[in-house]
């Protein structure tokens, strides 16, 4: 006992001269340690393929334009993100901005409808046996298969695409969330039984965050494969759209445009994908482990 | 009138219909006193889950009936709260707010919010939670589960509190403490309660009676002991108490002789 309090006696004034610059000095091991063990082997990755891919490329006959070459063709682009020339004359960021607000109202509305259709039929063994066997059916269409009969429907691109992220997000989401209603635990249903919930409590209480970790699932999905629907999509409408800029770079022979194009879409449909994710972890602390 | 606190009258049970048809109570008849705490044993699949489940209305008996205070039970209610074996508690919310889900519906007419409050505070002190409000059951270990489980059901203010196995997933010392806490809640609020165990020291330490049941299929009520001990009761003391003994032995006899454990073929 006297032996620790007189340690810590002694070590006291040593913590009451350094203890920033201590803190400052292990928060930047820590950083630097983080880097080297999740930044680094990506980056060395990336590296090495870059480097394959201009040996690859440099020969004068070359089909593909080196990645030297893609900077130097696109600088512009690179530079000039908000560029606006009128039409489609547009800077990158208009192109992406206008293909996400796509996908966010697209698939908001397939957020909304399948979560909604997915508790129907996760509660209900009547709309699960009508309506289970049409999903099963529909959700295999390609979503690409859906653009000329939305374009007759609505005699609009623009719509049209939209309606194109909403039949492709919405199958995941609805699949999911009926697991997730009918997997909710027999306990919990007592429990709501037992404390009397109506049905608009139980819905909110109990049913909402039971199945929510399988909604996300869902949701997840539903991001990736909307993401995966708007370029197609756009190429095929045209207008003001990342797809479109990439149909258009082709059609000019842009090979350099095309591929920055490609980066900036993988980039941003990473950025979705953890969007979701992170929502989900949120939403859902706590209802992973019982 | 209080001694007919609890009835239940012919109470059978049989799950399925034709000839996949099983029964798994046959005319089960008990009544219970205002404050009474009884104790249901046998050996599992003798259907003492699916008695207490009938009682909270949580399963429809198949014939007779249940009556709590002359009223007849046709679903489940906050006046009848169930402490179920594995906690059930609700995983996103914290070990307040599980207990003041139950508080805020049972009491939400007829106590203000701050009393309300101070109620969930008052069973989770009960129950010596009070230092864990804004944990995740997650976090807690499984003893503080049930004690939080068990706070939330007295929290309902139920004339029946109904315990499924309430300790059962538990360890010995664990199970022991809480089996002291219970006793002690049981001498402050006077709760009648119906409890499930397989333990028998468990049985005869917390209970006025115990309900023997028969082996299934279609168990019956083979036998009810007496637990003429005074209250408090202390686990130690009890050890050389001969009525602890002797409804011990009792107990055993019953459970290991005369209805010894059939193995499903």
């Amino acid at each position: 006992m006297d032996d620790t309090l007189q340690a810590v006696v002694r070590a006291t004034p040593a913590l009451e001269i350094a203890p920033f610059a201590v803190r400052v000095r292990r928060i930047v091991q820590r950083v630097a340690s983080q880097f080297v063990r999740n930044v680094m082997p990506p980056l060395v990755t990336l590296a090495i393929l870059i480097g394959i891919w201009e040996i690859a490329c440099s020969s004068p006959t070359a089909s593909l334009p080196p990645p030297t070459k893609v900077v130097s063709d696109t600088w512009q682009l690179i530079t000039q993100p908000f560029f606006d020339g009128g039409g489609i004359n547009k800077g990158l960021f208009w192109h992406i901005f206008a293909s996400v607000k796509r996908v966010a109202l697209g698939y908001m509305l397939a957020a909304v409808a399948g979560i909604a259709f997915g508790v129907l039929v996760g509660s209900s063994k009547l709309a699960m046996r009508a309506l289970d066997p049409l999903f099963q059916v529909l959700r295999t269409i390609p979503p690409l298969a859906w653009l000329p009969l939305s374009l007759a429907a609505f005699r609009d691109g623009q719509p049209s695409a939209i309606f194109v992220i909403f039949i492709t997000a919405i199958w995941p989401i609805i699949i999911n969330t009926a697991v997730g209603i009918r997997n909710i635990p027999m306990d919990y249903q007592n429990v709501a039984r037992v404390l009397r919930l109506n049905k608009l409590e139980y819905f909110a209480q109990i049913m909402l965050p039971a199945a929510a970790p399988f909604i996300f699932t869902g949701l997840r999905i539903g991001i990736g494969l909307s993401w995966l629907a708007i370029v197609a999509a756009e190429m095929l409408i045209g207008g003001v759209g990342i797809g479109f800029f990439i149909w258009d770079a082709w059609n000019s022979s842009l090979i350099s445009d095309i591929i920055l194009a490609l980066i900036y879409v993988g980039i941003i449909g990473f950025l979705l994908d953890r969007a979701i994710a992170l929502l989900g972890r949120l939403v859902t602390r706590g209802t992973a482990s019982t | 009138m209080t001694d007919n606190y609890v009835v239940i009258e012919g109470v059978h049970k049989t799950f399925g219909a034709g000839d996949s048809a099983s029964e798994v109570l046959r005319d089960i008849s008990l009544t219970m006193r205002k404050g009474e705490f009884v104790s249901l044993i046998g050996h599992s699949g003798c259907g003492k889950s699916t008695l207490l489940n009938i009682v909270a209305g949580l399963i429809p008996a198949s014939q007779g009936h249940v009556f709590i205070e002359n009223r007849e039970v046709t679903e489940p209610g906050p006046d009848r709260a169930v402490v179920f074996q594995n906690h059930s508690l609700l995983p996103w919310l914290t070990v307040y707010q599980n207990v003041k889900l139950a508080v805020d519906k049972v009491f939400g007419s007829t106590k203000s919010a701050a009393e309300r409050h101070e109620w969930t505070l008052r069973n989770l002190e009960l129950v010596h939670m009070e230092h864990a409000l804004a944990k995740r059951p997650a976090e807690i270990s499984g003893g503080m589960k049930q004690r939080v489980g068990i706070a939330r059901a007295l929290a309902m203010s139920p004339k029946v509190l109904l315990l499924d196995e309430p300790f059962g997933a538990l360890d010995a010392l664990t199970r022991a403490h809480l089996q002291d806490q219970v006793m002690q809640i049981n001498a402050e609020l006077g709760n009648t309660v119906m409890m499930i165990t397989h333990d028998v020291e468990e049985a005869v330490l917390l209970s006025d009676r115990i309900v023997m049941m028969t082996n299934g299929p279609a168990a019956r009520i083979g036998g009810i002991c007496d637990v003429k001990l005074a209250r408090p009761r202390q686990r130690l003391e009890l050890l050389n108490d001969v009525t602890y003994a002797s409804c011990r032995a009792t107990v055993l006899e019953f459970l290991h002789k005369r209805h010894r454990y059939v193995e499903a073929a």
